[in-house]
């Protein structure tokens, strides 16, 4: 089965994100495809490099990139949520005049189209959210 | 891609409280450029998106309600209101906006693509859609 | 079509199990996971509701949130299916489509 997975809440805040994780995460290990996770509304904050957790907490940021590492997964998160809450990768930063950037290793920021076009490409689409 | 998947926006939150409605919107909008057969549900708080004479100057947030009325040109051609969400919240159709729908090729044209139906309508079209997106 | 409804509210929050059992038909499979599985319990207000649910859907509910809300297994309503993460992935392959309410 071939899968497209939207999380629309940030980590820790709401449980969407581990929910989705643990999801994806159970799919992959049986073998079956995740074509895209996207991220959208606060589930942008998911891609922060930022992020700092206790040491006895689990990181929610890392384990997104670590699945992304060990299964190439394609972690995207939107351009436009993520304009609005400020998280930042090379080219946005160039484009808005930001001193920095904070995007995660393995996220890529992109359009609404991509969670449009794995809509359309999956066999299901699954939401977590609030 | 020229499989053409029919698609729903289940909306049951009200617009202004969270940002859910408004960047659901934007959803759509993208969407419409990828030629799919696109309806929008509106049940519990979401028919208060579809109400008229927001005035959001003083909250300072964007009126998006004139965005809802432009669907129709997005090629968005059902917007569907569960009645009893709207009936629980003292609200007729009179209350919610009518967004018109032309095809530009046929030149067919509807007044009001808004349309008020019952539960056992709104369970079937949720059955037959193959993606339904919630916010 | 078969459809997965997914609710993740607890029922004395919102609306969410009210609604999605609403405008569910029969055959449905419904999965409660986060909070909805407060849904699951014995002895709640929301029981009886579950038990006529059941006569023509089939329910469900992620072991691993009843486990870390401190709900054993025989506190669960005779007849609810618990699943882990890996049966939430099978619900989703078995069923056409997955609506999500929030």
């Amino acid at each position: 089965m071939k899968l497209a997975v939207q999380v629309n809440e940030g980590p820790y805040q709401h449980q969407a994100s581990d929910s989705a994780y643990m999801f994806t995460k159970a799919a992959l290990e049986k073998g079956h495809e995740v074509f895209r996770v996207f991220f959208y509304h606060d589930g942008v904050n998911n891609g922060t490099r930022m992020t700092t957790p206790p040491q006895d907490d689990r990181h929610v940021v890392n384990r997104w990139v670590e699945l992304a590492e060990k299964y190439d997964l394609d972690l995207v998160i939107c351009v436009a949520a993520a304009q609005r809450r400020g998280i930042v990768d090379e080219g946005e930063a160039e484009r808005n005049g930001k001193d920095g950037t904070n995007i995660a290793d393995k996220f890529r920021i992109s359009g609404l189209g991509q969670l449009i076009e794995a809509a359309i490409q999956c066999d299901r689409t699954v939401v977590f959210g609030d | 891609m020229s499989e053409v998947k029919k698609f729903m926006y289940l909306n049951r939150r009200a617009p202004y409280g969270t940002i859910y409605a408004w960047e659901s919107l934007e959803v759509v909008l993208i969407g419409a450029a990828f030629d799919q057969q696109v309806s929008l549900m509106f049940v519990d708080d979401g028919v208060y998106q579809l109400v008229k004479g927001s005035k959001p100057a003083d909250i300072e947030m964007k009126n998006f309600t004139p965005t809802y009325r432009t669907l129709g040109d997005y090629g968005v051609r059902h917007m569907f209101v569960d009645k009893a969400s709207l009936e629980a919240r003292g609200l007729t159709q009179d209350d919610l906006i009518e967004v018109e729908w032309e095809d530009w090729e046929t030149e067919e044209e509807v007044d009001n693509i808004v349309e008020v139906i019952d539960a056992d309508k709104v369970v079937e079209l949720l059955d037959e859609s193959d993606v339904v997106f919630s916010f | 079509m078969s459809d997965l409804y997914t609710i993740n509210k607890s029922p004395f929050e919102k609306n969410s199990l009210d609604s999605a059992l609403k405008f569910s038909k029969a055959g449905t499979a419904v999965l409660l996971y986060e909070d909805a599985v407060y849904a699951a319990v014995k002895g709640t207000a929301v029981e009886e509701q579950i038990k006529a649910a059941m006569g023509d859907k089939k329910v469900y509910a992620l072991g691993p949130d009843l486990a870390a809300r401190g709900i054993a297994e025989d506190r669960v309503i005779d007849g609810v299916e618990l699943v882990d993460y890996t049966g939430f992935v099978d619900l989703v392959e078995a069923n056409d489509k997955v609506q999500a309410w929030v």
